[in-house]
């Protein structure tokens, strides 16, 4: 029996016929990366080949590393197999990654979104004959509101914390949540001040997209001077002592799972927004749909319920293990460790 | 309708203590009348019988959504709560509702006797209708259970700020049986009527447990103790030629223990006496097990009545000769208690279990001692008397309403504990739903065949700090087995140390024991799997 096309192996999704992995997890001589999110890409490569956008994410992630930047579309060819990126729209740079070899078409998603949020190229559909999707959200509990009416929600809430003289303090993984909450939170309202993960990570992108402008939180910070303002900090911070010290203050988390009332509850938070950088239910079955796939293989998130849900609709549907943690990895993110603050 | 989903969204959506107070409140002034005493019911678990069984609700629901029942029951273990789920997956409406909370309920009600034809399309019609957060307000009152963090406790405090009647007397008012239907919140709250108390029971005065040294209670003859006995709380009232039966869940139980009815002639009109209710067998305290077989059944057969008898044992006296008697010091509540029950034994000690009278009141003996080493030896004594430990009560001391601190605390033995390998995993509901948090406990065990095997011995859900069940959580989920509908087994890997009150053979269970209220005491990361005890050390903890 001939090999397919990508397989599954222990130290990632692999391509035989090119000698090349996609998104590894353990180190490998040739990988090609569908975004800069730590569960994606991993230390330890000799070869990186990524969106010219992921560039710049990664290299601030893991340091000097050898990669090389491709455009959207772009054709490269190893061994025969032709590779391309293409956009995902989960986080700026973010590829979904295309494989030909001998007419037969597969694309990995990586983690992807199908609404526009106006700082990521937005997500085109490729069409392939296998999709190798993400479910991190394949329940048809999810149901995401337009992106515009969540922020309007956010910039309210932040504006009804000020007048009762709080500091809002809004919880969001520090690559692309927090920039696409940054994007489009109003500064006419008042100061927008950060964590360093953040403010770093901020820092990187301020070339490739229009943020507004940002105060990083420092030792020399007054508490005083937070007051009406908002604060971008990760989830990691919250419960910190860099956030106690911010008293009065209000907590909101952006997340997909904020869906559900036990997830904000369980973290104590005040007030949580639902919004994911991932696809929610009806997202998902759409995109699979519009690809043309006659094969889906789910990597992460929900995979067993979404892919058998998918063959009771007439997919050749299976799931496979990876170490792929989609916004899990957001919620249970390692520590960021902050700068103290006075 | 739409002033109380407005309600439990901001109850819901806070943890502070003082917020939730405050919307209360808020809410109790602005209300509806009929709306405000629906609250109260709500809040204090007297919601109208369900009118819908929830397969059906499983069933339209998801018929409903256009998803198969399967991805429905998947989706629920994954919320952890049904109304949340349904609310989630009905295609989202953006209208609202101008009706009331007491027409929804009043339509709730009626909605019992109808048709299945007839809910169904009342259902699609709210749902179709309702935004989501009144969706999944509508679909929690059709389902039950209305748990979003406010104790009966906290909605009296805000009806006391909002009404500004004290909050004792408030407590008092909202016992017992009454109807929201029928009541209205003027006469319910704010009336003084003294024609409706004949069936109500006082509000219960709890103890906490005691914190630090005993020995800094102080001066020891300030104190009195007695055995914390482990049964049913609860208050035996006598007025009118009536008897209730009130156990401390506020459930009138009168029916279920028709032991009860032999007090009626045997002890005088206007008195209520707290006690435990607690099974008497052959003369001598059986254990809650045995109680267990009894608390389910509603109507009690006469095999039962003779298989497990029960009794009350008296320790308190709140009303004698009609009169509310719980601000005198406890110790002459006491002696009126003694005298009481000594009328009925026609002399016999009241606490013997050489009793010829056969009616089911026991005095709750208290202890002497002089000093808190004494004491204390008595409360090692607490397993051998079928006692979960000691309770003290200062001896001046009135008998307050609900949970209070300094007059009365529980002084309970050491539990017993055992170490346990985890095996089997389920999701949690509420705050941890889509979380691993109930777990399955064995111990080794060796079968027929002479090979060691883990046989399961206790579920536990409670213990661990929420950064610990996160860790759990996430190790399960990579750790997975099988799966069976929403349990999961595990790879036998980590060792906990659990912790339970009593234990007791069974043959309901599997490992032929029973314990009482276990728990994780904590995660034992530096044992071994080899290293977790087997059935035959648990069984030694057999008294």
């Amino acid at each position: 029996m001939k090999k397919p096309l990508l397989e599954f192996t222990n130290k990632g999704i692999y391509c035989s016929a090119a000698k090349v992995y996609l998104d590894p997890w353990q180190p490998v001589d040739k990988a090609i990366i569908s975004h800069g999110h730590a569960d994606h890409s991993r230390y330890g490569h000799k070869h990186y080949i990524t969106h010219h956008r992921n560039v710049p994410i990664i290299s601030h992630r893991l340091g000097e590393i050898n990669v090389i930047g491709k455009e959207w579309g772009e054709t490269f060819v190893i061994n025969n197999v032709k590779f391309s990126l293409h956009p995902a729209g989960h986080i700026i740079g973010s590829s979904q990654i295309r494989v030909e070899s001998k007419g037969e078409v597969w694309v990995f998603t990586g983690d992807y979104k199908t609404e526009n949020d106006g700082i990521s190229t937005p997500y085109e559909v490729v069409k392939c004959n296998t999709f190798i999707t993400e479910c991190t959200f394949g329940l048809p509990a999810f149901k995401w509101i337009p992106q515009k009416e969540v922020l309007d929600d956010i910039n309210q809430w932040w504006a009804e914390n000020q007048t009762e003289g709080k500091t809002s303090v809004l919880f969001g993984y520090s690559l692309g949540k927090a920039q696409r909450l940054l994007k489009y939170l109003n500064p006419d309202i008042g100061k927008i001040y950060t964590h360093g993960a953040i403010e770093n990570m901020t820092r990187v992108l301020r070339p490739l997209v229009d943020f507004p402008e940002t105060t990083l939180i420092t030792r020399e910070t007054k508490k005083e001077a937070l007051l009406g303002n908002i604060v971008l900090a990760p989830p990691s911070a919250h419960g910190s002592t860099w956030i106690r010290k911010m008293v009065p203050y209000v907590t909101a988390s952006a997340s997909g799972w904020m869906t559900f009332r036990g997830a904000r509850r369980r973290r104590a938070i005040d007030k949580g927004f639902v919004l994911s950088d991932h696809c929610d239910w009806q997202g998902l079955l759409d995109s699979i749909k519009a690809t043309g796939a006659e094969k889906v293989i789910c990597t992460h998130g929900y995979t067993e319920i979404f892919s058998r849900y998918l063959s009771e609709q007439g997919y050749d549907a299976r799931t496979e293990e990876t170490q792929y943690e989609g916004e899990l990895g957001e919620l249970n993110a390692a520590k960021e460790e902050p700068v103290e603050m006075n | 309708m739409k002033k109380f989903a407005s309600l439990i969204k901001t109850l819901d959506s806070t943890n502070k203590t003082n917020v939730k107070v405050q919307a209360l409140a808020d809410y109790f002034t602005d209300a509806d009348d009929s709306d405000k005493v629906w609250t109260i019911a709500i809040l204090s678990h007297r919601r109208p019988p369900r009118p819908v069984n929830t397969t059906l609700l499983r069933e339209w629901a998801s018929d409903l959504a256009n998803i198969p029942l399967w991805l429905f029951e998947e989706s629920y273990h994954i919320v952890g709560d049904l109304a949340e789920t349904i609310a989630l997956i009905i295609p989202s409406a953006k209208t609202s509702t101008e009706k009331n909370l007491t027409q929804f309920l009043k339509e709730m009600i009626a909605l019992k006797k109808k048709t299945d034809e007839a809910k169904k399309s009342y259902l699609y019609e709210n749902w179709k209708t309702l935004d989501y957060y009144e969706r999944f307000v509508f679909t929690k009152l059709i389902t039950g259970g209305f748990r979003i963090g406010v104790s009966q406790k906290l909605m009296t405090r805000a009806l006391s700020r909002a009404v500004e009647i004290d909050e004792d007397i408030l407590a008092y008012k909202l016992m017992g049986n009454w109807d929201p239907n029928k009541i209205s919140f003027q006469e319910l709250v704010l009336e003084e009527n003294a024609s409706d108390y004949l069936s109500k029971p006082y509000p219960f005065y709890l103890a906490y447990a005691i914190e630090g040294e005993v020995a800094d209670l102080g001066d020891v003859n300030a104190w009195s103790a007695e055995h914390k006995w482990d049964g049913i709380r609860s208050q035996v009232i006598l007025r009118n030629n009536e008897l209730f039966v009130w156990s401390r869940g506020e459930e009138l139980v009168t029916d279920k223990y028709p032991e009860f009815s032999a007090l009626i002639g045997a002890i005088p009109n206007g008195t209520v006496i707290d006690g435990e209710i607690l099974p008497y067998l052959d003369g001598a305290i059986g254990t809650f097990n045995d109680l267990q077989t009894r608390i389910g059944r509603k109507k009690v057969s006469k095999a039962l009545l003779e298989k497990v008898p029960v009794i009350l044992k008296a320790y308190d006296l709140l009303e004698w000769e009609g009169k509310d008697i719980r601000t005198l010091p406890f110790t002459e509540r006491r002696k009126l208690l003694e005298r009481l029950v000594e009328t009925i034994t026609s002399g016999t000690p009241a606490d013997s279990e050489a009793r010829t009278d056969k009616k089911p009141l026991y005095l709750s003996p208290t202890i002497h001692f002089s000093s808190w080493n004494e004491v204390a030896e008595e409360r090692d004594r607490a397993r051998e008397m079928r006692s979960e430990g000691l309770m003290l009560k200062r001896k001046d001391s009135p008998y307050l309403v609900g949970r209070k601190k300094g007059d009365w605390w529980k002084w309970k033995v050491d539990p017993l504990t055992i170490d346990a390998v985890l095996t089997y995993a389920m999701r949690g509901h509420g705050r941890r739903s889509n979380l691993f948090t109930d777990y399955t406990f064995g111990l080794w065990n060796k079968n027929e065949a002479g090979e060691k095997e883990l046989v399961t011995f206790a579920k536990a859900y409670s213990g661990l700090t929420d950064a610990e069940f996160r860790k759990v959580d996430a190790w399960i989920k990579k750790n997975t087995l099988e799966r069976f509908g929403p349990v999961r087994s595990v790879t036998p890997y980590h060792v906990f140390e659990i912790a339970f009150e009593g234990i007791a053979l069974s043959k309901r269970h599997k490992s032929g024991v029973a314990t009482r209220f276990p728990r994780i005491l904590r995660w034992r990361q530096d044992k071994k799997i080899e290293e977790a005890d087997s059935l035959s050390t648990l069984k030694k903890l057999i008294p």
